[in-house]
């Protein structure tokens, strides 16, 4: 079987990885960041019947996919330590899970 | 027995697109677990890896389709303000933060699952991506730290769909939209 043989750089997974951590992570800053900042929960309401959701989640997305797109460009043919890009993506990840999780940016709430 | 729009809708939300996801979700496990040269064929590996696209792929769609039909038809009318002298039954946010004893419904379990909720598709288009840029190589003992990696995105993917489903379910006994 040819893909046997065939060595893939890891930078593409890396690359998919690091990004859909910060993706979890800009979700998280904007739904903490809109309960510390009225102008910014205005901000985000992109869909009125939905209110700021709308925009931490279309904004959380496309961040998530412009930091792939770059990260992908950038690292494609390269060889990267993926179990440090995977630790990373972890952090990012469970820092964007605490920062959605009610008591803690209850906490931010004036 | 009548279902309303609004109920036909929740059920799509809920009971199609993110019941299917959650089901969908053991067979691409056990197919990723079971992807190593040393347990499957030549011609095994190529049939579970295409088998495995297309259920990512598929738990990819549904899981987009789950989050932004909750997010853009079934939220707004959860959390619709009700006018003066309304029947707040028919405005479930309302209705559970009228009551001391629901209103952690609205305040932990649904400000919670309206937002883990999009980590969901999120992981699963990483997962897919992953398998259909490394394929049958997966297989390969060389990249089995990697194919681990993709087994504990799938599960945070997993994770995130069910915490906000079962919250989905319990929100909906409590305060159904009608």
């Amino acid at each position: 079987m040819s893909a046997q043989t065939k060595t893939i750089p890891s930078g593409p997974a890396a690359a998919a990885m690091i990004s859909a951590g910060i993706g979890g992570l800009t979700i998280g800053i904007l739904t903490t960041g809109a309960v510390l900042s009225e102008a910014l929960k205005n901000a985000l309401v992109l869909y009125v019947p939905a209110g700021p959701l709308s925009g931490k989640t279309t904004f959380g997305i496309a961040v998530w996919l412009l930091s792939w797109l770059i990260l992908n460009a950038l690292w494609k043919n390269k060889e990267l330590n993926l179990r440090s890009v995977f630790t990373w993506t972890l952090v990012l990840l469970a820092l964007g899970l605490l920062l959605t999780f009610p008591p803690v940016f209850e906490a931010f709430e004036a | 027995m009548v279902l309303t729009a609004r109920e036909i809708w929740t059920a799509l939300h809920g009971m199609v697109f993110g019941a299917a996801y959650l089901l969908a979700f053991t067979a691409g496990l056990v197919g990723l677990y079971s992807l190593r040269e040393s347990w499957v064929t030549g011609k095994g590996i190529i049939e579970r890896i295409t088998r495995l696209k297309w259920e990512t792929g598929i738990m990819a769609l549904l899981s987009f389709l789950t989050v932004i039909s909750g997010t853009y038809i079934v939220y707004p009318w959860y959390r619709a303000a009700p006018p003066e002298g309304a029947n707040l039954l028919e405005y479930p946010r309302s209705f559970l933060l009228a009551d001391p004893n629901l209103s952690a419904w609205h305040t932990f379990a649904m400000e919670w699952k309206e937002h883990i909720a999009w980590f969901s598709p999120i992981l699963t288009v990483a997962v897919l991506y992953l398998i259909f840029r490394y394929g049958p190589a997966l297989a390969q003992d060389k990249y089995k730290n990697l194919r681990w990696m993709i087994v504990i995105l799938f599960i945070l993917s997993f994770a995130a769909a069910g915490v906000a489903g079962l919250f989905g379910a319990l929100i909906t006994k409590a305060a159904p939209i009608l």
